[in-house]
């Protein structure tokens, strides 16, 4: 029978949670597959998919890489524990591969002690049998062009030859879950990814200024936020009108704290959305020093609005190599559409570089705060997205 | 919310007797119209009828009407179809810099295979300069290329007269109008200007999208874009949209009935909104004053205010209508046009254009004045 068997890294240090982790494996596999005619099945520390339909099996394979926790995913076939039919099977799993002359290994794994030969004597009896039934093929232990596997389990042996590497990563939501602040920009979708990746489920927020934004910048905000979907099969995004709180720091502060006063509004107004959806973190996009307003006191003077722990897993990154995840990702055509984001239009010419938390408690006495923060979270619109599949 | 719908230089919504015509003729009239049944004869009368609609406007006979996709089509087909023909007779074009993307960028790929390009110059309303015309005709000239109404200012091109220029300098040079804009807007008969070629469009006078025309005068010779059956005289092979040109003969007739009382009605329209906003606003015209353009284009400069931010805020209040120019907003450069009237990317970014269209109502060009008051008292707070 086909089947899909799945490796899972990480998980397997982690000690006693391994089980809660499986789990959560098991339940974003199945979620990701649900429309395919296929079963998901854990047996003695594996993972399997069986196929109903072998129609469906790239498909299933590429839907099996975005899932994060997977390190491959390997198209097999299953045999009886008999001998006999081991050797069988090798030889269709072959025929179906590429075309002879090719040289080729076995290497089995023999988990199952009760197996009554070992696995050397599997690799020179099945390869013998092989060279048999191919007579322009041979054997190349070093080099060849396919390696056959035969895993030797409790209840059935496994026979492959090519495996699809996964994601790697942690299985989304066994670290809780975030909210992470969407801009239509390149980096943003890339940190959110990043979160996922770590075993965070992402909640997105994106902060909306029409008609200082055009209708399309939201579009493009829902496109990325749908992008993500194919590593986690449902993606919330929360989009917030950001019209009058931006008029009113315009209007009541001093312009070159603009940019620094309204990343602060965004902060609170994710703080209070975190806390409504249980987000125990926020995510962004930032890293340092790529703008003027991101230096290290332009940080700390936004987080102090917050106390939440901020995540910003581009810290690291240059932008060349943002921009190749994104690429990777695909994120990348949709975030270089030229609709301009709310920050465009109302940053200064010239921005405070290195604000002061105290400074800018000086200058939001003059803001309504909780007001502000009151319409724009009651108004927030929230649309769920689902995979396209 | 009241809808304006101020953008019908872009496209014009369609009459509801076309939709209506339109999906009577995709029920019925699904024939092949090359097709030697009933079936097929039906749908050729519906194409027959179009093609008489319209050649009757034009003042043309109806052989000589190409069917197309669209104005896009009909330039390129005029355009690139001349070069290709009568390349061994010559590869110089003259053509002006205030074309539509699709005659301009038919003119940048032949100067890529290596044609010579010519371009009029054009002063600051965007009349096309004819003394340098004559210099530039020669024996080489294969083609000279002018659209009759700009789509994005409303300057209208004295067409009687560069007819006339090319019959007396070169007479072999086709002569291709793009006739877009103007078709019903300001009168165009195509044999009484020496007109070769004139391309048309109907989504522009209330038909549908994916439907237009190319008028080739009878004899001339063009190279086809697409290879295929015999349909349109070879010149555009491929099962004909049946639907479509049956909407754009319908549009036109509904069109023409009342087109004197329509180019008034719109005329009367800019010139209301101009003085409305006049009175209220620091404003400029680019391109013509609205006595002197097209009755149907208004583009206005506001200083200080983002054109494209103006746009949301009236989009918020059911007002519609375009910046630089509809082809262009998907990109942030400004636009080709306002650019070679002198405007520089502020002032292009600062413009709006307002189009009118038959339906139109002095009711909704006085609320769209007044929420364009409102807009930009609200948004000058906000701009520096």
């Amino acid at each position: 029978m086909k089947l899909l068997l799945i490796r899972y890294g990480e998980l397997a240090l982690k000690g006693k949670n391994r089980k809660y982790f499986e789990e959560a494996l098991m339940r974003n596999i199945r979620k990701m597959l649900h429309d395919l005619p296929v079963e998901v099945k854990k047996l003695y520390g594996r993972l399997f998919v069986y196929l109903h339909d072998e129609e469906y099996y790239q498909e299933a394979i590429n839907r099996l890489q975005g899932i994060f926790g997977l390190v491959s995913i390997s198209p097999a076939e299953s045999s009886p524990l008999d001998f006999e039919d081991i050797k069988q099977k090798a030889v269709e799993v072959l025929q179906d591969s590429i075309d002879p002359p090719f040289t080729f290994k076995v290497e089995a794994r023999r988990s199952n002690k009760q197996f009554p030969l070992q696995s050397p004597e599997i690799n020179q009896q099945l390869g013998g049998h092989i060279l048999n039934n191919f007579s322009q093929c041979k054997v190349d232990v070093h080099n060849p062009d396919i390696t056959l596997k035969v895993e030797i389990r409790e209840q059935e042996a496994y026979l492959f030859y090519r495996s699809y590497p996964g994601e790697g990563g942690l299985p989304v939501g066994i670290s809780g879950k975030a909210l992470l602040l969407l801009s239509g920009g390149i980096d943003s979708p890339i940190a959110g990814w990043m979160g996922l990746k770590r075993g965070l489920e992402v909640e997105a927020l994106h902060f909306h200024s029409f008609p200082f934004t055009s209708e399309r910048s939201k579009e493009k905000a829902i496109e990325l936020a749908q992008v993500l979907t194919r590593y986690h099969p449902q993606v919330t995004l929360h989009i917030a009108g950001f019209t009058e709180i931006q008029k009113a720091i315009h209007s009541n502060c001093p312009k070159q704290m603009g940019v620094t006063i309204m990343r602060r509004m965004m902060f609170r107004v994710a703080d209070r959305l975190c806390r409504a959806k249980n987000c125990k973190a926020l995510i962004t996009g930032e890293s340092l020093g790529q703008v003027a307003s991101q230096t290290l006191e332009s940080i700390q003077t936004i987080s102090a609005t917050t106390d939440l722990p901020v995540f910003r897993p581009l810290i690291g990154l240059d932008k060349q190599e943002i921009i190749s995840y994104a690429q990777k990702i695909g994120t990348y055509p949709i975030s270089i559409q030229p609709y301009e984001d709310c920050c465009t239009v109302f940053v200064p010419r010239h921005p405070a570089i290195r604000p002061k938390a105290f400074h800018a408690e000086e200058v939001e006495q003059n803001l309504d705060i909780p007001t502000l923060l009151n319409n724009c979270v009651e108004n927030i619109e929230t649309i769920t997205l689902q995979a396209r599949q | 919310m009241q809808e304006v719908y101020l953008d019908n230089s872009a496209t014009t919504p369609l009459y509801q007797e076309v939709i209506d015509y339109m999906s009577s003729v995709q029920a019925k009239f699904y024939g092949n119209p090359s097709s030697l049944h009933r079936k097929g004869i039906e749908a050729e009368k519906e194409i027959n009828f179009a093609r008489g609609e319209l050649s009757r406007v034009i003042g043309v006979n109806p052989g000589e009407i190409i069917f197309t996709s669209g104005g896009t089509e009909s330039n390129n087909l005029a355009i690139r179809g001349t070069a290709y023909r009568h390349h061994r007779r010559g590869k110089h074009l003259i053509t002006t810099p205030l074309e539509h993307p699709s005659a301009l960028n038919s003119f940048r790929q032949l100067a890529q295979e290596g044609y010579e390009i010519s371009y009029l110059d054009i002063d600051e309303k965007g009349n096309v300069d004819l003394n340098k015309l004559e210099d530039l005709l020669g024996p080489e000239t294969t083609l000279v290329s002018v659209a009759h109404v700009n789509n994005e200012i409303g300057t209208i091109q004295d067409i009687s007269q560069i007819g006339k220029i090319i019959k007396n300098k070169a007479p072999q040079a086709l002569f291709h109008v793009d006739a877009v804009q103007s078709l019903g807007k300001v009168e165009i008969k195509a044999p009484e200007n020496n007109i070769d070629l004139l391309s048309v469009s109907a989504h522009k006078i209330h038909g549908p999208k994916g439907t237009g025309a190319l008028y080739v005068k009878e004899g001339t010779l063009l190279q086809p874009l697409f290879y295929g059956g015999d349909q349109e005289k070879d010149l555009r092979p491929g099962t004909e949209n049946t639907a479509g040109i049956a909407g754009f003969g319908k549009a036109v007739s509904i069109y023409f009935k009342h087109k004197q009382t329509y180019v008034e009605n719109m005329s009367e329209l800019k010139k209301l909104l101009f003085n409305s906003l006049q009175n209220y606003q620091e404003l400029y015209i680019n391109g013509p004053s609205p006595e002197q353009g097209v009755p149907h284009i208004l583009n206005l400069l506001f200083p200080h205010i983002k054109g494209e931010i103006l746009l949301h805020s009236l989009e918020d209040k059911g007002i519609y209508i375009s910046s630089g120019s509809a082809c262009h907003s998907r990109r942030p450069e400004p636009s080709h046009v306002l650019a070679s009237l002198g405007l520089d990317a502020t002032q292009a970014d600062n413009s709006l254009r307002f189009s009118f269209s038959s339906l139109n109502t002095r009711e909704e060009v006085d609320y769209a004045a007044q929420k364009v008051v409102e807009c930009i008292e609200e948004l000058k707070h906000f701009m520096k």
